[in-house]
């Protein structure tokens, strides 16, 4: 069977399902429509607030209940998603001063329990996430948020319907953080004592989705909300159910035996099972890589033919086979689906030229340690496709040990940097492109860890510079230029091995339409249609 | 009777005791940091020593092992990092829904092989006693996950006889036993968790019913005639109180939960709570839950034992 893939692929099987079941939508009952969502997390995300399970957590509960002052334009497969408008319809930096930030408020939206939105109810949430002297503080909810609010020095209140933000130095990317500071009804919190553990009995943000019921650990229920402000993003069916599924082979049984009927991640085994099924594979490019992080601090990634000699070792199209066209090449943290990946420089399999540049750094046979883990958030099949990278890069010249430690720990390894563990020459740990800040963060030496996500220290003097324009500049478009300036940098340098990106499969019941999966690691759930 | 089992209390305290202070060391000595899960991965040091803080983690461990025994003596086994609830509400939830199949899994498997262990003994040689053994053999060996996957795909996929997964169509909250819409949930991870016990329960059963039948008192029993069934009676009441030892170790590990079982079925009991606290490193939690496990493998035992002296009054004497 032809399995289609990116975002032409998606709009066919969208085009194809709605038509076909477009007869039976005509006739369908007035029954009780919900979209069951098999999830990979090990437990619902916290729905009172800021929610934990990574991306999960943010794209299933997050943005269904609540909305931040900025949001991400999920609606359509064929383009890369950035930030618009969300409970904020307009944000300028003050031209006397660009730490300053001033967000013109939506005076159309209000809190599921009637409480309104305003500025004293934007600065009220801002500030329990920066300040612990709120009586809103919870030190859960600021852990959650500190690396999106860390660059606040202060928020105000202008007048009813604006509030200004400062930063602690001038940020142009500023917003883009905003995206993930998610705002709460200071009425619900207040009636709960500023307790959110009583809180989360009746949570209530402003999002396209009301709390419905939750059975802790097992299922969270949520419900439509009739009189969200964007008419056009009310769902489509009646409620939302989300049940945490860690096991592939669960969730695939779980959808085969008519349990769920909207399935997160299926492994690429269980594919072939499910289309045979009738189940609807969808899968889209999005900025979600799978790399060997470098230490470039210390031999023998300090030498650049020795990164570049790791890249021209792996056979990039020998790994997309074995995931069974779940995942695509890549060559930088940019994907080639994002604009920004612009002229990278892309490695061919070239096993000589990688031995010849080993034996030239003087490292033949190179040994070298990387940090693995089983599973994890993002990691794809860690296991296999590691063994196949070892195979290759051992065809090369290399000798390749790894450390298999457990996610929590590779986390641990990744948030204390390079120089923490120095044992570890790379750590395989997913990335995440998704806003230019990461991609300033992960290459600036200013932002080396532990101070930011720069785990192995990369440092290029002209990267640096781009990248130092880049985080001052607040035209988007010449920030785009100085970006993409700087991948083809950083992928010339072989700063990482990156392997491929992920296609990020999901499986739906015949009986769904109009999902419309955008590249991103958030998705609108709100188009879905239940057909008879 | 009484004496006895005040005795077995007392002697639970010094357990209980060394219990807490292994569980909260183990849990400090693994790798990995509690904070980190609650952070991402591209938080600061300036944000992790300020959330340390927070939490009271910058504490020695000493102190932080003092501040939680005296909470955990006055009832209060502290907050779960991730969840931001009661840890013993989370545990006294998740010890629940694994009893409600751990009992089932138990007493189906005791029957079962407690039946088929008897009459394999009293057959010795035969062709019954060999495809007892051969079944015992196959219930030690299974991988349990590997019986769960089976189950599901047989009985869910394929049949649709039994749902695949979770506690009920609305959760573990409304979840019982005598509503066959609920306790249809239960049948699959039951007969999974049964697996092992089966085995195990059906071998000790066979070798201490055969052990009982070849001493001398059960030749005086027949050569004074009586009947086999009457000789049964008199040796599996002697090999009784082994069997029960047997079968409390056997539901002390069952209400641990089955990491793997409870996982692959997601049902939310006490294994799918602990992985979970593992993987997360939400130490208040994994350290109310192994502690409450603990207590309740201990009080299961003292269960038994003091069944054993109901059973056969020479235990006590012992």
């Amino acid at each position: 069977m032809v399995r289609l893939n990116g975002p032409m692929a998606c709009k066919i099987k969208k085009i194809a399902v709605a038509a076909g079941l477009s007869l039976a939508t005509l006739g369908a009952a007035s029954a009780e429509s919900v979209v069951t969502v098999a999830m990979t997390a090990a437990d619902i995300p916290d729905w009172a607030g800021q929610p934990d399970q990574g991306f999960e957590g943010t794209r299933f509960v997050g943005y269904s209940l609540y909305e931040g002052l900025v949001s991400w334009d999920l609606s359509s497969s064929d383009k890369e998603v950035d930030i618009i408008p969300g409970l904020a319809t307009a944000w300028n930096v003050d031209p006397e001063n660009p730490r300053r930030w001033l967000f013109d408020l939506r005076t159309d939206a209000a809190f599921h329990d009637g409480c309104a939105w305003n500025a004293d109810a934007a600065e009220w949430n801002i500030s329990r996430l920066i300040d612990e002297a709120h009586p809103a503080f919870s030190p859960v909810q600021f852990a959650r948020a500190r690396s999106r609010t860390s660059a606040i020095e202060g928020v105000e209140k202008v007048d009813e319907d604006t509030i200004a933000i400062t930063t602690k130095t001038v940020e142009s990317l500023f917003p883009y953080n905003l995206v993930y500071v998610l705002m709460l009804s200071k009425c619900a919190v207040e009636a709960a004592g500023n307790d959110f553990a009583v809180y989360a009995e009746a949570p209530a943000g402003s999002g396209p989705y009301k709390f419905g019921s939750v059975v802790p650990h097992e299922r969270l229920e949520l419900v439509k909300n009739e009189d969200y402000w964007n008419q056009a993003r009310i769902p489509k069916h009646d409620k939302l159910v989300l049940l945490p599924m860690p096991e592939a082979t669960t969730r695939a049984a779980a959808l085969l035996s008519g349990q769920v009927n909207f399935v997160e991640a299926p492994s690429p085994d269980m594919i072939p099972a499910l289309e045979g099924a009738g189940m609807q594979i969808i899968t889209n490019a999005y900025p979600h890589t799978w790399p060997y992080i470098l230490n470039n601090l210390t031999a023998p990634f300090n030498d650049v033919r020795v990164r570049q000699a790791i890249n021209y070792a792996v056979n990039r199209d020998d790994m997309v086979a074995m995931l069974g066209g779940i995942a695509a090449i890549s060559y930088g943290p940019y994907t080639k689906s994002q604009a920004n990946y612009g002229e990278a420089f892309e490695y061919p399999h070239d096993p000589a030229k990688a031995t010849a540049l080993l034996q030239e750094a003087g490292c033949y046979p190179c040994t070298i340690t990387v940090a693995i883990s089983p599973s994890g958030s993002g990691q794809m099949q860690p296991l296999p496709m590691n063994e196949l990278v070892k195979a290759q890069l051992e065809q090369a010249g290399f000798v390749v040990n790894f450390e298999v430690i457990d996610w929590n720990t590779m986390i641990t390894v990744y948030s204390s940097g390079a120089v923490a563990y120095p044992q570890y020459n790379a750590v395989n740990f997913s990335s995440a492109v998704m806003e230019p800040l990461t991609f300033v963060k992960n290459f600036m030496r200013k932002y080396q860890t532990p101070n930011g996500s720069n785990w192995g220290g990369y440092y290029n003097e002209q990267v640096e510079a781009l990248l130092e324009e880049t985080i001052t500049s607040f035209d988007a478009d010449h920030r785009n230029d100085l970006l993409r300036q700087a991948h083809k940098i950083v992928t010339e340098d072989g700063a990482r091995l990156t392997v491929v990106s992920d296609l990020n499969p999901r499986a739906l019941a015949p009986n769904l339409s109009g999902f419309v999966q955008a590249q991103s690691w958030f998705q609108d759930m709100t188009p879905i249609v239940v057909n008879e | 009777m009484w004496t006895y089992a005040a005795q077995r209390v007392l002697y639970a305290i010094p357990i209980a005791l060394g219990v807490s202070i292994v569980c909260f060391c183990l849990v400090y000595l693994a790798p990995g940091d509690p904070l980190q899960s609650l952070l991402p991965a591209d938080a600061t040091a300036e944000d992790i020593a300020a959330i340390r803080r927070l939490y009271g983690f910058d504490k020695a461990l000493p102190l932080q092992y003092l501040d939680w025994l005296v909470r955990v003596i006055s009832g209060d086994l502290g907050i779960s990092l991730q969840t931001n609830r009661p840890v013993l509400e989370e545990v006294l939830r998740a010890l629940s829904n694994t009893l409600s199949i751990a009992v089932g899994a138990v007493l189906l498997a005791f029957v079962l092989a407690f039946t088929l262990g008897t009459i394999a003994a009293y057959n010795r040689g035969k062709l019954i006693d060999r495809v007892a053994t051969a079944l015992s053999a196959v219930g030690v060996s299974i991988p349990n996950y590997w019986l769960a996957i089976v189950l599901v795909i047989v009985f869910a996929v394929n049949l649709r006889w039994l749902p695949a997964t979770g506690m009920g169509g609305q959760g573990s909250d409304s979840f019982n036993w005598l509503d066959w819409d609920q306790a249809r949930y239960a049948i699959l991870p039951m007969v999974t968790m049964a697996l092992l016990p089966l085995g195990v329960v059906m071998r000790s059963s066979r070798s201490a019913v055969a052990e009982v039948l070849g001493q001398d008192f059960v030749q005086m029993l027949r050569a004074k005639g009586l009947r086999p069934i009457a000789i049964l009676t008199h040796a599996v009441r002697n090999a009784l109180p082994q069997i029960l030892a047997i079968m409390g170790l056997q539901l002390g590990y069952l209400i641990g939960g089955s990491i793997l079982i409870e996982t692959i079925f997601t049902w939310p009991g006490t294994g799918f709570l602990m992985s979970k606290a593992i993987l997360t490193r939400d130490i208040p939690l994994l350290q109310g839950t192994i502690l409450v496990l603990a207590l309740a493998f201990v009080a299961i035992n003292l269960v038994v034992d003091i069944l054993q002296t109901v059973v056969d009054p020479r235990v006590k004497r012992a």
